[in-house]
């Protein structure tokens, strides 16, 4: 597998979360996700900015094209430097939430994507990489 | 020594105004893009401006821009820059409009000086003085645009979220873009404002220009669905495409008992129902219109 090119952007401020889903639907267009798939990630990666802006106290984003033989996609790593998640398995469990929202950010997330994974480090900071893969 | 350089300088721009300034005028009409901007009012800024900093090197003692002495070059600048800005010059080209004084001045100093330590203090002195005037005009030009874009997104704010009468008592709320909070806000707001106004009973909330529903915006929606309940009207949400619905799923988003319709048509069908009304044919399709002369017969 490999990175076909790659973009680094910040995520800090809530319109930076426009920024992210108009960047996310623009190099889903690219690599040729359907218009379900597209939305999906879009969302997916709107639900995670906000966690980054909201909870990480402003990150990065870090967006990749991937190519795996045939097979292209879309990788997203989001990082922050913030307080972290304690409990991650709790944090994952839907209706549960440490601030005002609905607790269904990281659940439905990674139902909406194909690889999902998410390190933290209390103190330390976060990391959320999401994949989706163009189903052919 | 600043005081020094200062006065020299003004006797400089007094002796060889007239050069300075065509030179000046011909690198900025080097730069410009044609049809932005006339040759005859580059030439009135440009001397405009000249005057201004002759001036202000003639009466204050000071090349510190700050200072009262330069308040009309300041003035004077302010408004090109945000002319400019208006205009929708580049911010190089803005900038440059300050910094294309320097060859001429250079060059001026020059001819003007034969003691090399005097010329290398002259030129510290013009060039810090004009690197402050070009950063005041692009700090000015930022400025403007700032002003310019934050006047656009407070339009947008106001345009995109318009409460529309389809019926008596029947609202519609098409929403347009993101539904970030300071706009879910507003439109939470004019709706329930118009709910009352009006005495509606039913009000439609049509997502078909929303692109993207997260969580967030779902919770938006559904205290705004919440929030007309408590004021005595039913809310319909319409314009859900089939990529968004699967989304929803997914997330995990219950909309409870909120009454959902893939169309706005289909959502205005079913609040005129609900207010006991309804639509119908009042003649089969094909027929000559009402009033219309009755074919001949034998």
């Amino acid at each position: 597998m490999l990175t076909a090119r790659t973009e680094q952007i910040a995520v800090r401020e809530q319109h930076d979360i426009v920024s992210v889903r108009q960047m996310v639907r623009s190099w889903s267009l690219a690599v040729g996700l359907g218009l379900v798939d597209l939305t999906k990630l879009v969302t997916a990666a709107s639900e995670i900015a906000r966690n980054t802006v909201v909870y990480g106290g402003g990150g990065t984003l870090q967006i990749e094209e991937l190519r795996d033989g045939l097979r292209l996609g879309v990788r997203l790593v989001f990082e922050d430097q913030g307080p972290g998640i304690v409990d991650i398995d709790r944090a994952m469990t839907d209706g549960y939430s440490s601030g005002s929202g609905m607790g269904l950010g990281l659940g439905g997330t990674k139902r909406l994507v194909d690889e999902f994974d998410i390190a933290s480090t209390p103190g330390v900071g976060t990391r959320v990489t999401i994949t989706k893969w163009r189903s052919r | 020594m600043p005081e020094l350089n200062a006065s020299r300088l003004a006797t400089l721009l007094d002796q060889r105004f007239d050069e300075l300034l065509a030179a000046w005028t011909a690198e900025q009409l080097q730069v410009v893009r044609r049809g932005q901007i006339s040759a005859s009012d580059m030439r009135a800024q440009c001397r405009e401006l000249l005057q201004a900093i002759r001036r202000a090197l003639a009466a204050g003692a000071s090349t510190r821009i700050d200072g009262q002495s330069w308040a009309a070059a300041r003035d004077l600048l302010g408004r090109v820059s945000s002319q400019r800005a208006q205009q929708g010059f580049p911010s190089s080209e803005t900038a440059m409009f300050v910094l294309s004084l320097k060859r001429p001045l250079f060059d001026a100093l020059r001819r003007a000086s034969d003691d090399a330590d005097t010329l290398a203090a002259d030129i510290w002195t013009v060039t810090d003085l004009l690197d402050q005037l070009a950063l005041f005009t692009t700090e000015t030009y930022l400025r403007s645009r700032e002003a310019l874009i934050t006047r656009q997104q407070e339009d947008m704010l106001e345009l995109s979220t318009p409460v529309v009468k389809l019926w008596d008592g029947v609202l519609a709320l098409p929403m347009i873009g993101t539904l970030d909070s300071s706009r879910t806000q507003i439109v939470m707001e004019s709706l329930l404002q118009r709910i009352v106004e009006t005495g509606s009973d039913v009000a439609i909330l049509d997502i078909t220009g929303v692109p993207t529903v997260d969580t967030l915006t779902a919770q938006h929606l559904l205290k705004t669905v919440t929030a007309a309940r408590l004021m005595g009207a039913e809310c319909i949400i319409s314009g859900i495409r089939p990529q968004i619905a699967q989304t929803i799923v997914q997330l995990g988003v219950d909309l409870g008992d909120v009454v959902t319709k893939a169309t706005l048509a289909d959502a205005f069908k079913l609040a005129l129902s609900r207010i006991g009304l309804s639509v119908g044919r009042v003649r089969p399709a094909g027929a000559p219109a009402l009033g219309a002369a009755p074919a001949a017969r034998d």
